[in-house]
């Protein structure tokens, strides 16, 4: 469905794109996941024609980004990292605008929104300016749905939203994926990364890797410690001193520790004792940010 | 619905929920109009003058009566000898001395001629040269009015008449600029800044991804501001008639039409500077400086573009307000038609189509 070719781009003396490809399926929920300032904004904007790529080429349901641009913003909803929608009209008035700009009525598309504006229906008057972070984001979602796009291109949708909304949010993706549309988004949040059905990993302009979220997690194939002790900072120092050690950093109350393969747990316990911590060491599970940690620290 | 509809009532929106866009689209234009009409005036109104009659004869006394009479001055004190005029001017309330020479009368039978000195405090230039000239006006009316009656041998008799603006009233001066003014300020000011919001709220970044054109958007923006600030011109013309009694003397239609081709005019200059532009402030800026300075010093609402320097000249002639200044006067005063503004209106209609062109070919279709 969207196909992304050897794509750079620079954004004046940066290089925010470096030779990106991806392939999309057609209704598939697509996670690009990576940090603040990886290049997943301007990707995006690539794929919505809103910036031109230096090199490469990108299309969408056979829809050149570049050349065919007004056939992209016509099969394409968007929904940009900073709330986009007009704060001094209400909930109703920006839906209404955003239908008619494209030439169709929120009565015609209705069934397609109807789950995420039901929510927002009680506060149908308010103005979009006052509604907390999770509804302008449902807000957001209704208006980029509207028109029945057969793309929809998120960009960190769940930024700044409560933990009850973004699950809320990605419950609502999961539904509108069911309705037969291909969703690309991308965020921040690597907790998010198990609500898609693929995920790249991109981080300084390059794309890591590519698959399925529980096949990455399979194939990192380390052993990940969770450990604690009473000076948490301290440790985190040691441990990053300690040759032995691959990646270290926090994770919730412990510290998620992962160290070469001839260290063992009876090491570990040792070297944090040899560095006075009373030592608390158990294996865990790995999760995608501990594989996220270990590829930057390759690159 | 209709994108378009849609458009206007969402920009309509925008325009009613913001008290201070309402403030600029309707305050200044009434207030500004209120301000030029009642403060800044350039006829004078009951100045305060002192005689020195050394004849005290029946003619001086009936010019002392003339000029009281008149409205324009009032007779504070009467000198016995001019020592004390430098003092009276230091203090401020007496602008002018009028010097009667001794055997006033008398002399003017006998030889025909007489003098009266004027002595006017020119601290003020500008209101040195009315004094002294509304005082000649009623001199000289009372010297043809007296030589009529007598039929004594011919005299000259210079005469002004003030065409098209008899009393040369300031209100015809500053209604078709201040039009000028405040067409441009709710036309071009609001157009970019509006524009401008919308790229930096990031509303923008979602109409671009719509299937809209450039055009669309940009007449959907506007629209609404040619409705509003055409208003605001019904209403100066209003005001300039009823408060002001400003006259229209040519067709009313004519003159409408043509306010319309100068809203039309501003806007696409409005457009233009927020292709520029990348934030409201910036905008505003360059519509304040790049627009408004401009329009009110060099299209002639102040000063008069025959006594520019023949550079400034030739700037003041790519100002549009130039153009409709002088349009506006010729319907409201002289009542000229259209054929004898039709250069005026070609070049306003020149100049609107050129910033449309510009405007829409730099509008651009991406981010960057």
């Amino acid at each position: 469905m969207i196909t992304i070719k050897n794509i750079s781009k620079s954004c004046g003396k940066v290089e925010a794109l470096r030779d990106v490809s991806l392939n999309i399926n057609q209704n598939e929920i697509f996670g690009l996941i990576g940090p603040d300032g990886a290049g997943k904004t301007t990707l995006m904007r690539i794929l919505v024609s809103l910036l031109l790529p230096d090199k490469g080429s990108a299309s969408m349901g056979g829809v050149d980004v570049v050349k065919q641009y007004r056939q992209i913003r016509k099969i394409v909803g968007y929904m940009p990292g900073r709330f986009s929608l007009y704060h001094d009209l209400s909930v109703e008035e920006n839906l209404n605008f955003f239908a008619s700009v494209f030439g169709t009525t929120v009565e015609a598309n209705y069934y397609l929104v109807k789950d995420i504006y039901q929510q927002l229906e009680p506060f149908k008057t308010r103005r979009a300016g006052k509604l907390s972070g999770g509804m302008k984001q449902k807000l957001a979602l209704s208006c980029a749905l509207i028109h029945k796009p057969e793309v929809l291109v998120l960009d960190e949708p769940t930024t700044g939203v409560d933990a009850v909304s973004r699950t809320e949010f990605w419950d609502m993706l999961g539904k509108l994926k069911q309705s037969g549309i291909t969703i690309f988004v991308s965020t921040p949040y690597m907790d998010e990364a198990s609500r898609c059905d693929r995920v790249a990993l991109i981080q300084g302009g390059e794309i890591m890797t590519v698959d399925q979220p529980a096949r990455i997690v399979e194939q990192y194939g380390k052993r990940i410690w969770n450990v604690k002790s009473a000076e948490t900072y301290r440790l985190l120092n040691d441990l990053k001193a300690w040759e032995s050690t691959t990646s270290v950093y926090p994770f919730g109350q412990y510290l998620h520790l992962s160290v070469d393969e001839s260290t063992g747990k009876e090491d570990i316990i040792a070297y944090m004792q040899s560095q006075n911590h009373e030592p608390y060491v158990y294996e865990g599970f790995s999760i995608i940010e501990d594989v996220f940690m270990d590829l930057m620290g390759k690159q | 619905m209709n994108s378009f509809l849609g458009f206007i009532k969402k920009e309509f929106y925008h325009i009613f929920r913001d008290p201070r866009t309402l403030m600029v689209i309707l305050g200044i234009p009434i207030s500004q109009m209120l301000l030029f009409g009642f403060v800044i005036r350039t006829e004078i109104q009951d100045v305060k003058v002192a005689v020195f009659d050394q004849s005290n004869d029946y003619m001086t006394t009936r010019i002392i009566d003339k000029l009281e009479s008149s409205g324009y001055f009032s007779v504070e004190e009467y000198l016995e000898n001019t020592n004390d005029v430098e003092a009276m001017f230091k203090k401020g309330n007496i602008k002018e001395v009028l010097v009667f020479e001794p055997g006033f009368a008398e002399k003017t039978l006998r030889d025909g001629t007489a003098s009266v000195q004027l002595l006017a405090d020119a601290s003020d230039p500008n209101i040195a040269r009315m004094v002294t000239t509304y005082t000649q006006n009623i001199i000289r009316s009372f010297e043809h009015e007296e030589f009529q009656q007598q039929t004594v041998p011919m005299q000259i008799n210079v005469q002004n008449r003030m065409f098209y603006n008899e009393e040369a009233k300031s209100v015809y001066m500053f209604v078709p600029g201040l039009m000028a003014m405040i067409m441009m300020l709710v036309s071009a000011i609001m157009s970019s800044v509006s524009i401008t919001r919308e790229k930096e709220l990031g509303t923008m970044e979602v109409l671009l991804v719509s299937p809209l054109r450039p055009l669309q958007i940009i007449l959907g923006k506007v629209t609404p501001y040619l409705l509003v600030a055409f208003i605001d011109a019904v209403l100066i013309v209003l005001m300039g008639n009823l408060v002001f009694e400003m006259p229209i003397n040519g067709s009313l239609t004519l003159l409408l039409s043509v306010c319309f081709l100068f809203i039309f005019l501003s806007l696409s200059l409005g457009i233009l500077i927020s292709t520029i532009a990348p934030t409201q402030l910036i905008a505003m800026f360059i519509s304040m400086i790049g627009l408004m300075l401009p329009t009110m010093l060099l299209s002639g609402f102040i000063f008069p573009i025959e006594n520019m320097p023949k550079v400034l000249q030739w700037f003041s002639a790519i100002m549009p307000a130039r153009w409709f200044n002088d349009v506006v006067k010729d319907i409201m005063l002289k009542g000229s038609g259209f054929f004898s503004i039709i250069k005026e209106v070609a070049i306003l209609t020149g100049m609107s189509v050129l910033f449309v062109v510009v405007s829409v070919k730099k509008f651009k279709i991406r981010l960057e």
